[in-house]
């Protein structure tokens, strides 16, 4: 019995990860043979900073039990911390692999250094008021980026809280940072391959995290906080294990998001609060702890929009009813009911379990 | 159990796209990056179709222009104006017989504000086979856009997108309306040369690429001015429902004049919480303050003796502006603003250079990009929002700001 | 003298807070949800109230009723068909999501219906501006309403919670669904109520919000109602008392620290002290301690 459950979580985890490989072939295939629309080209890159950030977020929500509706601030220091770096180094390091490397790297110990310093304080709160406390580190850190410049001349770096006049450049001094009006002109590195290499990177981390001793201590914590105390687990140590490495990783989808777009700005529509539940949905509805459902919710909520321009400005307003639909049918308790009642599959099963 | 649950929800979804999207899969198009299902159908033929019946000529015989804004969301209002304006030119070319008798095809999407939904709409665009576009609407969008058309040689014109960093280093690119800096130097020497006040207090949004490029510029010039700067305050998309305190330090700081660069959303209710605190300055905006006279049931009264510099006013005299502001009226049942009377303007340019340039909706994108490029430095376009329009070769639009003033509820000139 | 003036516009901007975060408190404090289409509600109830009395032309007390009404069937319809089918869903965190959806719905909803453009709202409240010290003080009339009104709802609530029968049925619903049910409560019935009071009081709120900030869109709601989720959570979230404090210490903060810190960072130190009093208490100023038992 135990060696079967063994097999069964590593045959899980091949099937994650196979499903990635497997859709990573196949669009390369479909773009050799020149089958893929613009748009779906467009969409590649997004798709794996969503994935990224779905994964990373259940970590958070499914494998640790708290809910965070902070996660866009995590993905906004990434991505701006990473091209920022991409943006100084631009001429010094002109190996493009290897810079968008190092500006991954750094994005994501960015990230992950604000997560542990977030999670220090706050973790120690509970349900609801910790969503509310990381979603308004969320705002903060948006709220900073909107009013940071910096910039750059012959003395080095300059830095301002009010606006690009008092960084006092001198002349040929460039502003990098400039406010609300972001970082322009970030080269564009990131790649669907690429973007797919930090997908299975980002797996293989939460996937032998949940799998490990560790995994298995935080995981305790989610279940039942006083017994697992009791037993002797660390309880802070695990929680900011957690939440930092889930944070670092949200930092790699940024810096990913960030090298995708020529322009980088923190608007309450990409690293608000909005994104954050956006990131929320995908986890929820794709199954809470549910690392391969993540990634396929993840990819359909980001196509479905797109999906449904043919319907010009009803769109959003269908897709909202989808999401209503979607989330009853999946989570409703009379709608499981229902469905197992009259699924074929399972009547096949049962049979099978019969004979 | 759980693999059985993602499976039935790609069938729903699968189910639902096929419900709504009209059916019109012409395989071009099909993927799915997970294992299966979620087939993607490309969803811009069937709206393109849809929304221009008169331009239903041969494939290659029309010219395909695409536009793009946010139409939801918050910014929804600067969307639809654009997809309107460029909707009721495109009507009005078709209709007397196309652009050198070609017929031009039309076909709008939303990009909620997002710098990344708007590369989307620009993909689908492209899928939809498009030559020329008239967009994006925000100017934080047209930055990410702008570097795929660019890197594409696509031709596009952007009614409203008035960063300086659109037009940098993308010579495929041209604006209607007036860059970032150009407002504000202009704001500046206005109020300077004409001695509108001594103290000058400005609010801007901080969030916001448009108000604070205008903001940055207008205090970087006004330091060559005989004015003075007294408080300057900021408010950011998070927090732009109460201004008691930026009003309240500009009273306090003695202010005559109130600079707003800022959307006229916003400036309708600084100026009802002005008037609630007995604060009369001069308020003085830039052309996002065009349409505060439109605001639905907004007292117009409040916004007596306002001046802004604006190429349009829907209220203009002349038979240009009233005649499009008529039928633009009783085709979409809103007063038009500056956006949609830039975007207008826009198809109008294109025309205009189409038919300088002589180039035929066969032309490949590319070509058609560089044929145009030429054309763009040698016309001169009289529209709605500027006469005599000219265009230097980084893409940035001569012509002369009006200055208007409310008077009587009305925009007047003031010459 | 301009300090006084900053904390009275710190009061009336709480005292708009403190009215959507009642509803907002209500219905978290009976049915255990962040309701996070309760802006949008509020957005609705404004809109119903403008398209009465300033496009059709209807008395402002009609357009205030039929606010009222609407806003409660909205509450109730919405309750119905999206949150309680998900009841006893294996995580609370499915309702939240539908909550998304729901307020996604009558964000798009409100725009195809009346479109983008902002519509200025008139207010509903007519009682003059008071002023002291030579005009340099201004309390608004809206201010005046809407703080009576809070003060009214609160002491409503309160007595309707602990006096009737309805409102002890909700409290023993929030302390725990199953016993209630075995004492005979109608559980769904009881939920619903609660959804009907909160709606009612977002449309009363929606007015009142629009009254003192006459722009209105269909995102109108989507922010106050963050803001006042915030203050909700910062007095205690379920506290009927500690919304009303939570929304005018924040408005309070909110006004200071623009006026006296900076005007770009107001959100961001609003959001730090609301951190900084939910790790000294970590349920909030009025907030009640949960014992967890093992």
């Amino acid at each position: 019995m135990k060696k079967f459950k063994i097999n069964k979580s590593l045959k899980d985890n091949l099937l994650t990860y196979g499903m990635v490989i497997l859709a990573y072939l196949i669009m390369q295939i479909l773009i050799g043979t020149g089958n893929v629309s613009s748009l779906m080209q467009g969409l590649l890159v997004p798709l794996c900073v969503y994935v990224i950030l779905a994964v990373s977020l259940n970590l958070t929500v499914g494998i640790l039990g708290e809910l965070s509706l902070g996660h866009a601030g995590f993905m906004c220091v990434g991505a701006f911390t990473g091209a920022f770096f991409s943006k100084c180094m631009q001429d010094v390091i002109t190996f493009s692999l290897l810079r968008f490397i190092l500006a991954i790297v750094i994005g994501a110990v960015a990230a992950g250094i604000i997560g542990f310093l977030i999670g220090m304080p706050v973790l120690r709160l509970r349900g609801d008021y910790l969503a509310i406390v990381t979603l308004a580190f969320g705002e903060i850190i948006k709220n900073i980026i909107n009013v940071l410049y910096i910039g750059k001349d012959s003395k080095g770096f300059h830095f301002s809280l009010k606006d690009s006049l008092s960084l006092g450049l001198e002349e040929g001094g460039t502003v990098i940072i400039n406010g609300a009006q972001g970082i322009t002109g970030t080269p564009k590195d990131a790649t669907f391959t690429m973007g797919i290499i930090l997908i299975i990177l980002t797996l293989i981390i939460v996937l032998n995290l949940i799998h490990s001793r560790d995994g298995r201590a935080i995981m305790s914590i989610r279940d039942n906080l006083i017994a697992s105390e009791s037993v002797g687990i660390n309880i802070t140590k695990y929680k900011l294990m957690a939440f930092s490495i889930s944070a670092a990783l949200a930092g790699v989808a940024g810096v990913l998001y960030a090298h995708n777009l020529s322009s980088l700005m923190a608007t309450p529509k990409n690293f608000g609060y909005n994104m954050s539940i956006m990131i929320l949905v995908f986890v929820v509805l794709g199954g809470i702890g549910n690392i391969r459902g993540s990634i396929i919710s993840a990819v359909i909520l980001t196509l479905l929009p797109e999906l449904l321009r043919g319907l010009s400005n009803y769109r959003m307003l269908i897709y909202s009813i989808i999401l209503i639909a979607m989330m009853l049918f999946n989570w409703s308790p009379k709608f499981i009911h229902l469905r197992e009642k009259y699924s074929l599959k399972r009547l096949i099963r049962k049979n099978k379990e019969v004979q | 159990m759980k693999k059985f649950k993602k499976v039935m929800s790609l069938l729903l979804v699968a189910a639902m796209i096929a419900l709504v999207g009209c059916g019109n899969s012409n395989g071009s198009a099909q993927t799915g990056t997970t294992d299966n299902a979620a087939g993607t159908e490309s969803a811009g033929d069937a709206s393109a179709a849809e929304e221009n019946a008169p331009a239903q000529a041969a494939d290659g015989e029309v010219f395909k222009i695409g536009a793009i804004g946010p139409s939801t969301g918050s910014a929804a209002v600067y969307g639809l104006a654009v997809q309107n304006g460029a909707d009721l030119a495109i009507k009005e070319i078709n209709e007397a017989g196309g652009i050198n008798g070609t017929l031009i095809e039309y076909n709008f999407q939303d990009d909620e504000c997002d710098n990344e939904k708007s590369v989307n709409a620009y993909n689908t665009l492209k899928d939809w086979g498009m030559q020329m576009l008239v967009g994006t609407t925000t100017s934080g969008c047209c930055i990410a856009v702008a570097a795929e058309s660019a890197n594409d040689n696509m031709f596009q014109i952007t009614p409203s997108g008035s960063s300086v960093d659109i037009i940098n280093n993308n010579d495929n690119v041209y604006q209607v309306c007036f860059t970032d800096p150009n407002q504000g130097v202009g704001a500046a020497q206005y109020i300077g040369e004409n001695a509108v006040a001594q103290k000058v207090a400005v609010i801007y949004d901080s969030s916001d690429v448009y108000s604070s490029g205008i903001y940055e510029k207008f205090v970087q010039e006004a330091a060559n001015q005989s004015f003075e700067i007294v408080s300057a305050e900021a408010f950011t998309a998070d927090n732009k429902t109460d201004f008691s305190v930026q009003l309240q330090k500009a009273k306090d700081a003695g202010a005559e004049l109130v600079f707003l660069p800022i959307y006229y959303t916003e400036a309708s209710l600084i100026l009802t919480q002005a008037n609630a605190m007995d604060f009369a300055p001069k308020f003085f905006g830039c052309d996002g303050l065009d349409g505060i006279l439109n605001v639905e049931n907004f007292d117009t009264a409040l916004a007596e003796g306002v001046m802004l510099l604006t190429p349009f006013a829907a209220d203009a005299e002349d038979e240009a502006t009233q005649s499009f502001v008529s039928a633009y009226v009783a085709a979409y049942g809103d007063t038009p603003n500056q956006f949609a009377a830039d975007a207008y303007d826009a198809v109008y340019i294109l025309k205009a250079a189409i038919e300088k340039s002589g180039a035929a909706p066969s032309d490949s994108v590319s070509d058609l990009c560089e044929k145009l490029k030429g054309a763009m430095g040698e016309i001169t376009v009289d529209g709605l929002t500027g006469e005599a329009m000219s265009w230097d070769a980084d893409g940035a639009v001569n012509k002369a700001p009006k200055a208007m003033e409310i008077v009587n509820g009305n925009y007047s000139l003031i010459q | 003298m301009s300090f006084i003036s900053y904390l009275i516009n710190g009061i009336s901007l709480g005292s708009v807070y403190a009215i959507i975060a009642l509803g907002y408190t209500m219905v978290y404090g009976i049915a255990k949800m962040l309701n996070f289409a309760h802006g949008d509600v509020i957005m609705v109830g404004s809109f119903t109230v403008f398209f009465a009395v300033s496009m059709q032309g209807l008395p402002t007390a009609a357009g205030i009723i039929l606010s009222v009404v609407l806003c409660t069937l909205l509450g109730i319809t919405i309750e119905y068909i999206a949150y309680r089918p998900l009841r006893g869903a294996a995580s609370s965190l499915a309702v939240l999501i539908t909550a998304i959806g729901v307020s996604y719905f009558l964000q798009n909803v409100a725009l195809l219906i009346f479109g983008a453009n902002t519509k200025a709202f008139t207010s509903v409240v007519t009682i003059p501006a008071i002023k002291l010290a030579e005009g340099q003080i201004i309390i608004s009339g809206e201010t005046i309403v809407t703080i009576i009104s809070c003060i009214v709802i609160m002491i409503g609530l309160t007595l309707f919670i602990n006096k009737t029968k309805a409102g002890q049925a909700m409290l023993a619903v929030s302390e725990d669904k199953g016993a209630a049910q075995l004492m005979g409560i109608n559980v769904n019935a009881t939920i619903s109520l609660t959804f009907a009071i909160g709606s009612a009081l977002a449309a009363i709120a929606g007015m009142l919000l629009c009254s003192a900030y006459p722009s209105l869109t269909p995102y109108t709601g989507s922010m106050p109602g963050i803001k006042a989720f915030v203050a909700a959570v910062f007095g205690g979230i379920g506290s009927i008392p500690g919304a009303l404090i939570g929304g005018i210490v924040l408005g309070i903060i909110e006004i200071l620290s623009k006026a006296y810190i900076s005007s770009q960072m107001a959100d961001a130190i609003v959001f730090m002290v609301l951190i900084i009093v939910l790790l000294v208490k970590p349920t909030g100023i009025l907030g009640k301690k949960i014992q967890e038992k093992v």
